[in-house]
């Protein structure tokens, strides 16, 4: 029954997703004060209805309704209740659900927060998302349903992949599909200024909040599943260059340029042609980074959940989404005129300067990913590009970005000298000068130029805090009420930057890390890194859907113990699959790392890592997406702020 | 400066920012491409300058050996899509996916005494996988025909690979 009333609930949703789509854009075009009033409580309506669909799943699934084949194929009644819950969203059906459902989030939120816009451009926003959450409701009614039942019903269900009985799993899609889906709502707010034929800077103080909280949840996301491959696939490295990462770095770079397009448009009313292309672009790239990674025609190493036969529906949606809105792109950005004017060296130019990098890198990335399928539709040539690929392209783009990140926030609006910027900024040069030529002495020298570029990215914050609270220029005091009055947003911005240094120095201490493998025997040790790994023992273990098979290893140095690793292979009695659980000791600046392989004539195979700066990398990301946390805290995004800005303009006009 | 000017530095930078990144892209195209080759066409495809490549395809049934060479644990066994096969040497721990019968993928390049050296090997997280190299060498070379119907769960890929591994030799 409960299964029946989500598929019903699902089938709503997609009838709501119609009227949403069709009476506030129809509205707002006509000018209908009653249509476009109905566009809040559609957003509403659909929420609720793919809440209840979601719910429905989730409760099958708790309760081991084995009749649902989706619950069939993915669950077992063994499994922890916190896998029955998170594994909704671990297999094709459920995760596009999940998309949805997260659509309808989106949807209701800009009903819900966006009382301070303007009735007909909040119509068109949620008529937009309507649209989009149109398509792909039918896709999940039609084409992956979810709520369809199995009949006979199996006694127990096979299983859900060991791999995402993972604590880490579990959290990681929600994260990243919160992020991906996020810029529908730039997405929309850029269309429905197309219909609208107007841009103002009160639309890029509307549009800011939303980007950043979906940059902040991809960039959380990204960094999740980066952490997860790290621990979990137990081949102690944390970024593969696979087709599915790169899917969600793409709009993360597209994103991040963004973000920033969208500050010149607030505050100068420059670049308005640019940041729409920009949002539809992000946005598309989400899509594409979703859909082409599931449709199975990109060749991944790590994807879960694809189906290859549904690919064609899912070509033609992104085909309907992507083409229409470019189309739209095409014929409505003349209209679009931006007035503000820059010179080159100026926080503008800045800002633009990080554009162009950023997009040149994601059409580097994309080039990369892309090519090996085209080389074999058109050359019939199986190749494959990987890491040393994105590592020589990508690196020499972000060395710029790099510099400018730290230079950019010191320039002022409109003209700007370099001169008087670089010399605010001398002793962040100096430190990442000094950081650069000692990392030169113990590493090669691209991590070195990279250990010095984190170090200029931090400290260049930390300059640009010293510069705006004028400290040492002015009394003590003065310094401490300017620092109490700094915006948020320019907190967020200068935590963020620091953050990327720290995760840039987490990648490059990655070349410093040393491994090696050994067959070892109970009680005899292996010397790494000055570290002495001594094993203990071997012995079994329980675990509620698993056995396991456990190492215990000693770490000392110099004789002084430092921890007991424990790591384990799982193997797992109902899909008959192992799993290596690395094991971990991290003291904040590296990590030791132990991999537990085979076992054969009484001695045991470890994989042993000492990984150097390895927690740097989340934690910078962790850094980061607080910067953007920080930033949508700010008075201005929050106040009613864009009511009187839009007010002045229509004084003005 | 004239708005034409201002203009003009901008489509300059955007010039320079993607014709370095079209000049970095193919140069490091040229260097780092790693090509796909299947066993049966090793013998005229396989790149001999000792340049890495990847290869796949199923690993033949009852050919795995262990063995441990200078205390590291290494692996000798051989891949095959039917229409040929390779000796594979590998040193390090191999994917818990590794199996008989299982399709893998490996990066490496072939020594001079005709085995190939893998730097790694790679098997599927997900079980219901098979590599797509793999299937189209497996395609190719007659083993597994699509329009029958869906490749066969990894399960069952033991028993089909231990036919062609006796009929190979």
């Amino acid at each position: 029954m409960i299964p029946e009333l989500g598929h019903f609930a699902l089938a709503l949703a997609v009838a709501i997703a119609v009227g949403q789509a069709a009476l506030p854009l129809w509205g707002a075009y006509r000018r209908d004060a009653r249509l476009i009033a109905a566009a809040p409580a559609l957003a509403i309506g659909q929420f609720i209805a793919l809440a209840t669909a979601f719910g429905c799943l989730i409760w099958s699934s708790v309760t081991d309704d084995f009749s649902v084949r989706n619950i069939a194929e993915n669950s077992h009644s063994l499994k922890p209740l916190l896998y029955k819950i998170t594994g909704v969203w671990g297999d094709h059906e459920g995760s596009i659900l999940l998309w949805c459902f997260i659509l309808a989030i989106c949807g209701a939120a800009v009903a819900t927060f966006g009382r301070n816009l303007p009735s007909s451009l909040r119509a068109r926003v949620i008529g937009v998302l309507g649209a989009t959450a149109c398509g792909f409701e039918l896709f999940a009614l039609l084409a992956s349903n979810p709520f369809l039942r199995l009949w006979p019903p199996p006694i127990d269900g096979r299983d859900m992949n060991p791999l995402l009985q993972d604590p880490g799993l579990a959290f990681h899609p929600p994260i990243l599909y919160i992020g991906y889906v996020g810029f529908a709502v730039p997405f929309a707010f850029a269309v429905a200024a197309l219909l609208e034929g107007r841009i103002d800077a009160a639309w890029g103080r509307w549009v800011r909040p939303w980007t950043l909280g979906a940059w902040c949840c991809l960039t959380g996301g990204i960094a999740l599943g980066s952490w997860w491959s790290y621990y979990i696939l137990g081949w102690g490295g944390f970024w593969f260059w696979d087709p599915v990462e790169n899917a969600s770095l793409l709009p993360w770079l597209t994103g991040t340029a963004l973000l920033h397009s969208a500050i010149v448009v607030e505050k100068r009313e420059a670049l308005k042609t640019w940041t729409v292309l920009l949002a539809i672009g992000t946005f598309s790239l989400s899509l594409s980074g979703t859909f082409l990674v599931r449709s199975g025609i990109l060749n991944s190493v790590h994807s879960f959940a694809n189906d290859p036969t549904r690919g064609v529906f899912i070509l033609g949606l992104l085909a309907l989404v992507i083409g229409g809105s470019l189309l739209l792109f095409a014929f409505r950005a003349p209209v679009l005129a931006s007035s503000g004017l820059f010179a080159p060296i100026s926080r503008e130019g800045a800002l633009v300067l990080n554009n162009i990098l950023l997009c040149s890198i994601a059409a580097v990335v994309i080039t990369g990913t892309m090519y090996p399928l085209f080389a074999d539709l058109l050359f019939g040539q199986k190749i494959s590009v990987g890491a040393p690929f994105f590592n020589a392209t990508v690196l020499p783009l972000a060395v710029p970005v790099f510099g400018a990140m730290s230079i950019g926030p010191v320039l002022s609006w409109k003209r700007a000298a370099l001169g008087p910027a670089l010399i605010r900024l001398w002793w962040a040069a100096l430190a990442a000068l000094a950081v650069g030529l000692i990392a030169s002495l113990r590493a090669r020298a691209l991590p070195a130029l990279c250990f010095g570029a984190s170090a200029w990215m931090i400290f260049g914050a930390l300059a640009e805090l010293v510069e705006r609270i004028r400290l040492f220029r002015v009394p003590f005091r003065g310094s401490i009420a300017r620092l109490a009055g700094l915006p948020r947003a320019t907190y967020g911005a200068m935590l963020a930057h620091a953050g990327l240094g720290v995760t840039i120095a987490g990648i490059a201490g990655m070349s410093l890390a040393a491994d090696t493998i050994s067959l070892v025997k109970p009680g005899d040790a292996v010397q790494l890194a000055g570290y002495e790994f001594r094993l203990l023992d071997l012995r079994d273990g329980l675990g509620s859907n698993y056995t396991s098979r456990i190492a215990d290893v000693r770490v000392s140095r110099d004789g002084r113990e430092i921890a007991t690793l424990s790591p384990s292979r799982r193997t797992f009695t109902t899909q008959t699959m192992t799993t290596t659980e690395a094991a971990i000791h991290t003291n904040g600046i590296r990590d030791l790392y132990v991999v537990l392989g085979d076992e054969r004539d009484g001695a045991a195979v470890l994989r042993l890592h000492d990984n150097t700066f390895a927690p740097w990398i989340w934690f910078g990301a962790l850094i980061m997406a607080a910067g953007g946390g920080l930033s949508l805290l700010d008075r201005r995004l929050r106040i009613g702020a864009p009511v009187r800005a839009s007010r002045v303009l229509a004084a003005a006009e | 400066m004239t708005r034409k000017k201002r203009r003009l530095v901008v489509l300059l930078a955007c010039g320079v920012a993607l014709g370095s990144a079209a000049a970095l892209t193919l140069s490091a195209f040229s260097d780092t491409m790693t090509f796909f080759v299947a066993p049966s066409e090793i013998a005229t495809k396989a790149p001999r300058n000792g340049r890495e490549f990847r290869m796949g395809g199923l690993v033949e049934a009852g050919s795995l050996v262990r063995a441990t060479t200078d205390g590291k644990p290494s692996a000798r066994f051989r891949v095959g899509d039917g229409g040929g096969s390779v000796d594979v040497t590998y040193v390090g721990i191999l994917p818990d996916l590794f199996r008989e019968g299982q399709g893998i993928v490996a990066l490496g390049a072939m020594q001079k005494d005709g085995t190939f050296r893998a730097s790694e090997v790679l098997a599927k997280h997900d079980e219901t996988y098979m590599p797509k190299d793999v299937a189209d060498a497996l395609k190719k070379s007659g083993r597994w025909n699509p329009s029958e119907g869906p490749p066969p769960p990894a399960a069952t890929w033991n028993t089909l690979a231990a036919s062609p591994a006796k009929e190979g030799g």
